[in-house]
């Protein structure tokens, strides 16, 4: 079991480790710097020998630190996970070093986080995206990019030549109503998030 | 009592049956359509139901599911094609032989479906031309079984003699 | 680097390795193939780039991203019980089970407690999607290796269980049957004895395909030795589920950290031991007897009560004669409806015990009715990561086997 014992004797080892909660699973903030020992005292010392799952974060382009990446890990002993925030130093271009030596299984994690964020991991063994086309030019999750998508060409030149098609944003028209739960009840009615075009302004071309 | 007939009566006619080239030609054809399965998300499951024995495709002579191009008549697109898939959708296509039809499955392939995003490409009528729509989501496979007869009555509708030597256009806008 | 510097060229690049002067070597026969997107034996449209030696298998890229939704994305720009129908598309294959996890890894932020009903609801509801993903699973197992039968049989059992999820949920897969704080409604009458009898008739079918591919001379063949997946590999590459036990490894999340009110059912976990092909096989067939095990267990014991959150007065909303009817309660569907289930700032990661592995939704929430940020953690795309390692050292016809026992499904790896 993870209980206060043995939180306290982790942050008293670890002078890198700050501790942000415990109600759903232990919560750390770690140093940068520090990053792959901790992954390293994990696996070795202690029993978190699973990897489940690393992602990201965006904060919000006005954010002090616009990225972070949150990592967890499972131990079969405590059965219980531990899940680490490390803060990107750059906002234009984050970089994190790459957990991909000691859990294999981060690997993929961290090309899909590339992908969809654009933070890179230094050596890492294959840096390339893995679920949009190796040419696409944004990063999805980010904040500043609609869910619309934006105009881009199709990867195929051959195709594009017959069918004349491309990478068009969807019609936000109609898309799902979430009212934003503010302020007067006329304006608060339920809207598409998104609404690069609806009836009032037209898509454009 | 000859005066009276209208049908064929084989002590007359003998083994000749007269009708028009079409019809035999389009007989032929709707009644062995062999679906090309582009089987890309969930839709493809119900695609396999219909296969299966509950709702038999094969009752329409259509469960030769070959999935090579060269062998299939109809490409029934079945799920969600992205814009990483859509081109390897149209080389598929291209493959397939003269005359060839295709069923866009689902609200996915029709129209983008409940995917309005970045990645999801907003109907397969944008790079492959459609014959029949399906909607639904999944589409229950009575549903495709209706397509499906749809396309064999559009298929009996053709002027096949004089496409015969017609190429199939490209995709319109 | 060592004196002769190798330099990594990736297979489809020709013109560096033409540069590079790489040709074919004395005795071998390289060639590249490209398992294509489109391809019968992949479970949905995943492309594997392969190297090949002759008929021998050298080195393996598996290329994903085909069916890329954008489920995340889309998660940010809606409420909470918007987003279950995409929680469906994500393991086709047994849609409850997902709609099940996302729905308690919501409920955990806000600390609900939920009561037995609605828990053993889901628990049922779990297992008989479980049923239907390893009978598909097998089934398609079975036509990949050449056989066609088993495929007919298992289809014939699901179309069954079509029919109870559609006489529960009113769609035959696709179902959005769970809400945060509850179920979308209470089961019918009767439903639980055509549960009950057929969990009766199931052992019957799976008897059927068993005596067809169990001791089966070819499917032995095919399957026994191929694909081993060592306990410290399986750990290595995050692989969760039947996988992972079939390689040794005891991890099951329904005994480990019981969810939903498992800890109150009594059922065995299946583990393997050599890991290869013909252990995940008998893994998940003996997973569906354990599954309706349980389902009895659950049918024989079902409580009472209320089927949602009864005091969640800001998630949940009320049945539909109370809105009908009442002022309060038609105020507080419009709330609901319109801005989401108002669920408290925090972040929460739950994994569920799905049939394809661990499920796991991370959620960020600051408040209100939209997430800030939901990541998917999709077991098929960590069950997928081990195939560049396993691959390579196999013939070129053991491909459809790997891929067939692994059991992953696209939509949730590419969500």
């Amino acid at each position: 079991m993870i209980d206060q014992d043995f939180i306290d004797e982790l942050l008293a080892k670890h002078s890198y480790l700050g501790f942000i909660s415990h109600e759903d699973c232990l919560t750390l903030s770690c140093n940068r710097d520090h990053w792959v020992d901790f992954a390293t005292y994990l696996s070795l010392e202690e029993t978190f020998d699973l990897l489940v799952d690393l992602t990201a974060i965006d904060h919000g382009e006005d954010a002090e630190i616009r990225f972070s990446v949150v990592c967890h890990y499972y131990s079969r002993v405590h059965h219980d996970y531990i899940r680490a925030h490390v803060e990107c130093a750059s906002n234009e271009n984050p970089e994190i070093p790459s957990l991909s030596s000691i859990y294999p299984s981060a690997d993929w994690h961290e090309r899909e986080t590339f992908d969809m964020f654009g933070i890179r991991f230094s050596n890492h063994p294959n840096m390339k995206r893995i679920l949009m086309w190796d040419e696409y030019p944004y990063f999805p999750l980010r904040k500043d990019f609609p869910l619309a998508g934006i105009d881009t060409p199709l990867p195929a030149p051959d195709v594009v030549e017959v069918t004349k098609a491309s990478v068009e944003p969807a019609p936000m028209m109609g898309g799902p109503f979430v009212s934003s739960g503010s302020g007067p009840m006329s304006d608060s009615e339920p809207r598409a998030k998104d609404e690069s075009w609806t009836e009032k302004s037209e898509k454009p071309g | 009592m000859i005066a009276n007939e209208v049908a064929y009566n084989g002590k007359v006619e003998g083994d000749v049956i007269v009708t028009k080239a079409d019809a035999v030609i389009n007989w032929i054809r709707k009644h062995s359509v062999w679906p090309m399965p582009m089987g890309l998300a969930c839709c493809a499951i119900e695609l396999m139901a219909s296969a299966a024995s509950r709702y038999d495709i094969s009752r329409f002579g259509m469960e030769v599911m070959r999935f090579s191009p060269r062998q299939s008549d109809c490409m029934i697109v079945a799920g969600t094609v992205t814009y990483k898939m859509a081109e390897v959708v149209r080389r598929i296509y291209d493959q397939m032989g003269d005359p060839k039809w295709v069923v866009a499955m689902g609200a996915c392939a029709s129209t983008g479906g409940m995917y309005r995003s970045y990645a999801v490409m907003q109907g397969v009528d944008n790079i492959v031309p459609v014959d029949v729509y399906v909607s639904g989501c999944p589409p229950r496979p009575e549903a495709l079984l209706d397509a499906m007869m749809k396309l064999q009555d559009k298929i009996g509708k053709e002027s096949s003699v004089k496409n015969l030597t017609k190429t199939a256009p490209a995709v319109s806008s | 680097m060592s004196p002769t510097t190798t330099k990594e060229i990736s297979i489809g690049d020709v013109a560096a390795r033409e540069a590079a002067g790489i040709t074919q070597m004395e005795g071998e026969e390289r060639m590249a193939l490209n398992v294509g997107p489109s391809h019968p034996t992949t479970h949905g449209v995943l492309r594997l780039i392969l190297e090949l030696n002759g008929d021998m298998i050298e080195k393996c890229e598996p290329v994903l991203g085909y069916l890329h939704r954008g489920d995340e994305k889309i998660a940010e720009n809606m409420t909470y019980n918007q987003f279950v129908p995409y929680t469906d598309r994500l393991d086709y294959l047994a849609p409850l089970a997902n709609n099940v996890a996302y729905a308690i890894s919501v409920e955990k932020l806000t600390g609900l407690e939920l009561p037995e009903r609605c828990q053993a609801i889901r628990v049922l509801v779990c297992e008989l999607a479980r049923i239907s993903s390893h009978l598909l699973g097998m089934g398609v197992f079975g036509m990949d290796a050449g056989a066609w039968t088993p495929f007919m049989y298992t289809f014939t059992e699901r179309e069954k269980l079509y029919t109870l999820f559609e006489e529960l949920t009113g769609a035959r897969f696709t179902t959005s049957y769970t809400r945060i704080g509850g179920v979308a409604r209470d089961i019918p009458d009767g439903w639980l004895d055509r549960v009950s009898k057929f969990c009766d008739e199931l052992p019957l079918a799976t008897d059927e395909v068993e005596k067809l591919l169990t001791r089966n001379r070819i499917f032995l063949d095919r399957t026994e030795g191929i694909g081993q997946i060592s306990k410290e590999d399986a750990l290595a590459y995050g692989l969760t589920g039947p996988n992972l036990r079939a390689s040794g490894i005891d991890l099951d999340l329904r005994k480990d950290k019981p969810y939903s009110g498992y800890e109150k059912y009594d059922f065995d976990v299946p583990i393997g031991t050599r890991g290869d092909c013909y252990d995940r096989y008998l893994v998940r067939i003996e997973e569906v007897r354990q599954s309706i095990r349980i389902i009895k267990q659950v049918i024989a014991d079902f409580p009472s009560g209320a089927w949602y959150a009864e005091d969640a007065k800001k998630i949940f909303a009320p049945p539909k004669e109370k809105i009908l009817s009442s002022m309060e309660e038609l105020i507080q569907n419009f709330m609901i409806v319109t801005e989401g289930p108002q669920i408290p700032s925090g972040e929460v990661y739950f994994e569920a015990e799905n049939p394809k592995g661990a499920l796991g939704f991370y959620i960020v929430s600051k408040g209100g009715g939209v997430p800030y940020r939901m990541k998917i953690r999709a077991p098929s795309f960590c069950n997928l990561s081990i195939l560049e390692k396993l691959v390579p050292g196999h013939l070129l016809s053991d491909i459809t086997v790997i891929l067939g026992s692994l059991d992953f499904v696209m939509g949730e790896c590419d969500r």
